[in-house]
């Protein structure tokens, strides 16, 4: 038995749920998969059109979302079902979570993989050496098992109706909910959302700016469609929210295009991004190290290049 | 109070990676200690630095050349250390498990742990040692305040930032922004020298079984059109739009 563990955001099912149901039949390969959801009813029966088992969480103690109250539950709708492999999203909740359910299920982690398969024993790859080098991780006998899978990467899997709810009462214990959670601040949205988006205009110190940053990538993120990134440098420096940092120490995302504007190209940032399609940079340093790894690049001053893309996006789209 | 900060040593961000038939190549490379455990180091000195009277231990888990990283450690400010030396490699789990029995026996507080190293891109050995241990943790920290006992900080979350408030012992992985680290100075760099560096072995911690392994390794590497477009701005911006359609067929 294989059992997703997710949690419903804003009440509704994120993507990388339904991109875990596909990794859990690909892990299954004809085995029972079954669920568990944290939030709302609602977002279990979501999971029911694709899995036939869920389990509905809902407990005080998971109000707010604590790692060790989720890890708690996780484990006792495991032993329910008598599941021995886990899968969750390696998302900060699953990366907080998971490492602790595997210590506690004395199963092998594989975390933050891009793929899976099961023939000869189970493997995963995955990024390493900030995503420069693809590694692939053997589980070593046929113990438990905890899987984190990298949003992003895996397609949606088709839909199977008819699956069922049923809800799940989890026992806590003191340590579960030791940790108080204080002031919540959730990041700004409205925009296409960032993971999500199939263009990405992203900027960094270049753009001189916050007021720059705005005037400069705004326009060329509407014409796109686009979601906006920002390096390290530009959050670091207040211009733009810490939700919009893709890197090492932020986001990671594989759009089909990434437009990196005023961006140097350190590892780091290009280690949230370097596995997108299609890559484009404007920068007035030819020899940054960001045109290492275009398929198009502008040398110029972004204060200049950038609105002339926007023109001539519109023109294109124009004609 | 007793702080350890957990460190590893890892290649320059710097280094060119190259990978051969048995994986990662790392020879000739110069390697540093990981910038996401500096920001353990320097929160630890500055918890004494604001009146907290701690101790500070430098951990690391890893083969002999982890000492550099070490000493950088102890140049920063961390008391001593211990290194557990190993050519073993471990995965995250495993690390913890041997780890959470140094930290046992030291009797730590408080354990600062690297929020995400660049060699293994793992996020997993901070939660880890603290369900070992049973301790609470807070991970992707950026701000910390000690008081009456316990931690206030604030992290990071999937969809923004949140306050949390941590009985001790605890353990606290860390984040770019957390602080700034400082540069060790020479005379520091001396009186490092002299710091206590203890040995420990893998058996002496009761030994580990990892649970996974590492079978491959490939350079990640992706053919790209490496395209420069010349001409001013407004005709180089066109030529884009032309080819982002016609030829990359991303528009
Ligand atoms: C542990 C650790 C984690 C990190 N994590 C991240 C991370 O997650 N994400 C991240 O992004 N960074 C991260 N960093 C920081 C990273 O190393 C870089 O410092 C950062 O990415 C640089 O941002 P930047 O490219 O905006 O700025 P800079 O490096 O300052 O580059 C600015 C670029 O703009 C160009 N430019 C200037 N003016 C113009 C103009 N008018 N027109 C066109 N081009 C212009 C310059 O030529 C330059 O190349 C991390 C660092 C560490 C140590
Ligand atoms: N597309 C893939 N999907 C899932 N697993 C894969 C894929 N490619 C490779 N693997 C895994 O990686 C191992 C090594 O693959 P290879 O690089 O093809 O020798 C295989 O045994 C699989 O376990």
């Amino acid at each position: 038995m294989i059992l997703i563990v997710t949690a419903a955001v804003n009440g509704s099912l994120p993507k990388s749920a339904l991109e875990l149901v596909t990794v859990a039949r690909e892990l299954a390969g004809g085995a029972p998969v079954a669920a568990a959801v944290v939030g709302p009813e609602a977002a279990a029966a979501q999971l029911a059109g694709y899995v036939p088992q869920v389990r509905s969480l809902q407990a005080p103690e998971l109000e707010p979302l604590r790692a060790e109250a989720l890890t708690t539950a996780a484990q006792q709708v495991a032993a329910e079902l008598g599941a021995n492999t886990v899968v969750m999203s390696a998302n900060r909740l699953g990366q907080s979570v998971a490492p602790r359910l595997a210590v506690r299920l004395g199963a092998a982690l594989l975390e933050d993989v891009i793929a899976v398969s099961t023939d000869g024993g189970l493997r995963a790859k995955r990024y390493s050496y900030l995503a420069r080098v693809t590694e692939t991780v053997e589980v070593a006998g046929g113990g438990a098992t905890v899987v984190t899978v990298k949003p992003n990467v895996f397609p949606l899997p088709e839909a199977q109706p008819g699956g069922s709810v049923a809800p799940f009462a989890p026992t806590f214990g003191a340590q579960d909910t030791r940790v108080t959670v204080g002031e919540r601040s959730a990041a700004a949205g409205g925009r296409v959302k960032l993971e999500e988006a199939k263009a990405v205009v992203a900027g960094g110190r270049g753009l001189g700016s916050a007021e720059a940053f705005d005037q400069l990538v705004e326009p060329l993120a509407d014409a796109l469609g686009a979601g906006i990134a920002a390096t390290r440098a530009v959050v670091d420096a207040g211009w733009r929210p810490y939700a919009e940092q893709v890197g090492q120490t932020g986001k990671s995302v594989a759009p089909d295009l990434y437009l990196a504007l005023g961006i140097s190209g350190a590892v780091q940032h290009l280690s949230g991004m370097n596995r997108s399609k299609v890559i484009v940079a404007v920068n007035k340093d030819a020899d940054a190290p960001i045109f290492k790894i275009v398929d198009y690049g502008i040398v110029g001053d972004v204060a200049q290049v950038a609105p002339a893309i926007a023109a001539a996006l519109e023109e294109s789209q124009g004609s | 109070m007793k702080i350890i900060t957990v460190l590893k040593q890892v290649p320059d961000a710097e280094a060119r990676i190259r990978a051969g038939s048995g994986g990662v190549e790392l020879d000739g490379v110069t390697f540093v200690i990981d910038g996401m455990d500096e920001y353990g180091v320097e929160e630890a000195i500055r918890l004494r630095e604001a009146g907290h009277d701690v101790e500070i231990v430098a951990l690391a888990l890893g083969p002999a050349r982890y000492e550099e990283a070490i000493r950088t450690a102890l140049a920063l400010g961390a008391d001593r250390a211990v290194h557990v030396e190993t050519d073993v490699e471990l995965d995250p789990i495993a690390q913890a498990r041997v780890l959470a029995e140094v930290v046992r026996q030291e009797g730590a507080d408080l354990v600062f742990v690297g929020g995400k190293q660049a060699d293994w891109d793992s996020a997993a050995l901070g939660p880890a040692l603290a369900e070992v241990l049973g301790w609470p943790h807070s991970d992707w920290t950026t701000e910390l305040k000690l008081a009456g006992g316990a931690l206030e900080v604030r992290h990071d979350t999937d969809d923004g930032q949140e306050s949390l408030t941590l009985p001790l012992p605890a353990v606290v992985t860390t984040q770019q922004g957390l602080n700034e680290p400082r540069y060790p100075t020479l005379p520091n760099i001396m009186k490092a020298k002299r710091k206590e560096l203890a040995k420990r072995s893998l058996d002496e911690l009761g030994g580990a079984q990892p649970l996974t392994r590492v079978v491959a390794q490939e350079i990640q590497t992706r053919e790209r059109r490496g395209r420069i477009i010349e001409g001013d701005a407004a005709s180089a911006a066109a030529e884009l739009v032309r080819l982002l359609r016609d030829e990359a067929k991303v528009l």
